[in-house]
């Protein structure tokens, strides 16, 4: 049977249980998490809060070549994380490390590749945590794949794809779309929508009412959600993990959310957006609601505070000496892994650099 | 009149007097527009020549390199940026069966006079996707020109050349050489494509060269020199056409020839101009073609990169390879 489009389409307002003043909304469009969740929800994004700046810092340090912080996009991070089970999968993009590590990667091994590595560091089937994709929208077929592969296998798994504004643009998200709704497989698209890519508003994007609408094609639901209020995500997404586990196929959510900082160290925002704009989001910070509609419910007290604030403290310090190390690097690891063998072309090669490592040593004497 | 350029400064003025000089060019990809590309090659050309000729697209290469098809077949010469090497890879089908393909389909009714600029190679520190030597794909597609700089000067005259150009020109922008300057004559004819150069007379043996391993070429025939051996170094500018009479007549005048570039050595560029090479002038070689090229792994970091990328000591190597004990 067709699906209604109607039901597909999302609702005018993105839903907000938490205003940007910390204050409840009323009515509630959905049920608002339970304290406990939220207070949790409330440490995981103070530690990502610090892990984002501590990253940052640590490229103006050298410890990292780049890094494409999500501060202000960490309501969207940790309810990416938080939403799965343990059997669950996550598929992030280069800007989600936050949501890496609140899903348990070790702070360090998450920055594995930006740090200079030729790996992405932790592992992967343990973990449940795809590797951080560049190439835009490339993973979303892969996330289809593996829910696929899971419905088939009889596993019960749900896949969440991260993708930004701008990736919403290319073929890969529409076929991932197009496969996920054909195949039902069990995925949730997560969209963080933070109105740039790079330096290209949202409005030379898309045309459409919204990213949500996109799904409507393909037979997907939609949903608009605040992407700075954690309680919504929690709820919205939550609702879809369980709907796609259930046999509800793909669902495709779409968090409205900011990119508070330039899109890497080496981007400069001044040239296409107005501090105007940014002190207007600055307003709605996701972590700064959620501390004030908690500490005026009473849900947490100066104490519990202070314990969040040490956790993310011992996290960045455990970060700072997990980068401090210069990395070391054996030349034979390039050769290692391209093929489950090695070629005898790349043995080859890999003699001769071994080779030239002897004659550079200084006994050796190079040229 | 000449001025003192870098390569990504001639780059912007070449698209700025080729937009001046043509309104039908129009220059259009990912962050062009306002932030001026990533690189700053199109900066300020949408404040000059207004949102209709300088724009931003949304984020997608193959629609990019695709609408850019259709407006070449109605009367525009788009100008295309790729952002990065490895992203231009979404853009392959329209490339590759398209771009490539339009004249020949339509018995030569249908030219496709556009340019996809791809910043390419390394040696600029990036993380993965970022240094992609990306020649031989496109090399080896028939019915694109691939060209490929390595100083402001070319960089200028090659760009305004396939912007002129009635074919489909992949321009290839070796991106660590963005920033080096020079001075640049501005006033030259706009040179053919298809012409290779001699960067440095020599006679013992030919470096062969292209886009960001002339500079190593050069730096390697310096040290030779030290050593007192005389290379000669060749920037082949051109891949795809290939000029074999300006390459093929360097490696005659000196018998010995080391072909030098980054990307993976197998199937590779640099092995399509040691097979012309050793077919073209075997009689007057002294020794097999050498090839100093990257080695057959994905790009790796940056701390690394200097381990893949062919570097003086290589080259030199490669040169002493060359069977000097069989004289001549
Ligand atoms: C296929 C491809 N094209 C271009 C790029 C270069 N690039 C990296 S991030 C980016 C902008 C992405 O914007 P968006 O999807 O909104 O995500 P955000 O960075 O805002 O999180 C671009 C153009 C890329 N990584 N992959």
């Amino acid at each position: 049977m067709r699906p209604d489009p109607e039901g597909l389409l999302p609702a005018t307002e993105p839903v907000t249980l938490i205003d940007s003043d910390g204050a409840p909304v009323t009515p509630a469009r959905a049920a608002v998490p339970p304290a406990s969740e939220l207070v949790a929800a409330l440490g995981a994004m103070i530690t990502a809060r610090r892990f984002n700046d501590q990253a940052y810092a640590l490229v103006r340090q050298g410890r990292l070549a780049v890094y494409p912080s999500s501060h202000g996009q960490e309501a969207c991070q940790v309810a990416a994380a938080r939403v799965l089970s343990d059997g669950d999968w996550l598929f992030p993009t280069y800007r989600d490390t936050a949501a890496v590590v609140a899903r348990g990667v070790d702070p360090g091994q998450t920055l594995t590749l930006l740090s200079g590595e030729w790996h992405h560091g932790w592992d992967v089937a343990t973990h449940r945590v795809a590797p951080l994709t560049t190439p835009l929208a490339t993973q979303l077929p892969h996330a289809v794949g593996v829910a696929h592969a899971a419905r088939l296998r009889g596993e019960d798994t749900v896949v969440l794809a991260l993708c930004g504004d701008g990736g919403t643009s290319e073929g890969d998200f529409h076929e991932a779309l197009n496969f996920a709704a054909v195949l039902r497989a069990p995925v949730v698209f997560l969209v963080q929508n933070n109105t740039f890519a790079i330096s290209v508003p949202l409005s030379r994007q898309t045309a459409a009412p919204s990213l949500a609408h996109k799904g409507a094609g393909y037979g997907i639901p939609g949903q608009r959600v605040d992407g700075n209020d954690v309680a919504a995500l929690l709820a919205v997404l939550g609702a879809a993990v369980d709907a796609a586990r259930t046999g509800g196929g793909p669902q495709l959510v779409e968090a409205h959310t900011y990119r508070m900082q330039a899109h890497t160290n080496a981007d400069d925002a001044t040239r296409y957006r107005d501090d105007d704009e940014v002190a207007v989001w600055s307003r709605r910070d996701p972590v700064e609601r959620l501390r004030t509609f908690l500490t005026r419910r009473g849900d947490v007290d100066e104490a519990r505070l202070a314990a969040f604030a040490d956790d993310a403290e011992r996290l960045a310090a455990r970060l700072r000496d997990e980068l401090a190390a210069d990395l070391r690097h054996d030349p034979s690891e390039l050769f290692e892994h391209v093929y489950a063998t090695p070629t005898p072309q790349l043995r080859e090669q890999l003699a001769m650099l071994r080779d030239e490592a002897t004659r550079d040593t200084p006994a050796g004497g190079s040229r | 009149m000449t001025e003192k350029l870098t390569m990504a400064q001639a780059l912007n003025r070449a698209l700025r007097d080729a937009m001046a000089a043509d309104g039908s060019v129009s220059v259009f990809g990912e962050d062009v527009g306002r932030l001026g590309g990533v690189f700053r090659i199109t900066d300020g050309l949408a404040a000059e020549f207004g949102e209709d000729r300088c724009f931003d697209t949304p984020l997608a290469e193959a629609g990019i390199v695709g609408v850019a098809v259709g407006m070449a077949m109605n009367g525009m010469r788009p100008v295309v940026e790729m952002q990065f090497d490895a992203f231009a890879y979404p853009a392959f089908e329209q490339i590759t069966s398209h771009v490539a393909k339009m004249r020949n389909r339509t018995r030569g009714q249908v030219a496709l006079p556009m340019v996809i600029r791809v910043p390419y190679a390394g040696g600029i520190g990036g993380v993965e996707h970022h240094s992609d030597s990306s020649e031989a794909y496109f090399a080896h597609t028939p019915g694109l020109h691939v060209v490929t700089p390595s100083d402001p000067a070319d960089a200028y005259g090659l760009l305004r050349a396939a912007v002129a150009s009635d074919d489909p020109v992949v321009f290839l922008e070796p991106k660590k050489l963005y920033f080096g300057a020079d001075e640049v004559d501005l006033d030259l004819p706009v040179p053919p494509i298809g012409r290779a150069v001699v960067r440095r007379p020599g006679t013992d043996a030919t470096l062969i060269a292209y886009g960001p391993s002339v500079p190593v070429a050069l730096d390697a025939a310096a040290a030779a020199a030290v050593e007192g051996r005389s290379l000669q170094v060749v920037d082949v500018r051109s891949l795809q056409p290939f000029d074999d009479d300006t390459v093929c007549r360097a490696v005659r005048s000196t018998g010995r020839a080391v072909v030098v570039a980054e990307a993976p050595g197998f199937v590779s560029v640099a092995s399509e101009i040691a097979a012309r090479v050793t077919e073209r002038c075997w009689d007057a070689l002294a020794a097999p073609v050498g090839r100093v090229t990257g080695l057959d792994i994905p790009y790796p970091p940056p701390r690394l990169e200097h381990l893949h990328l062919p570097d003086v000591d290589r080259v030199l190597d490669a040169v002493d390879d060359l069977r000097w004990e069989r004289g001549e």
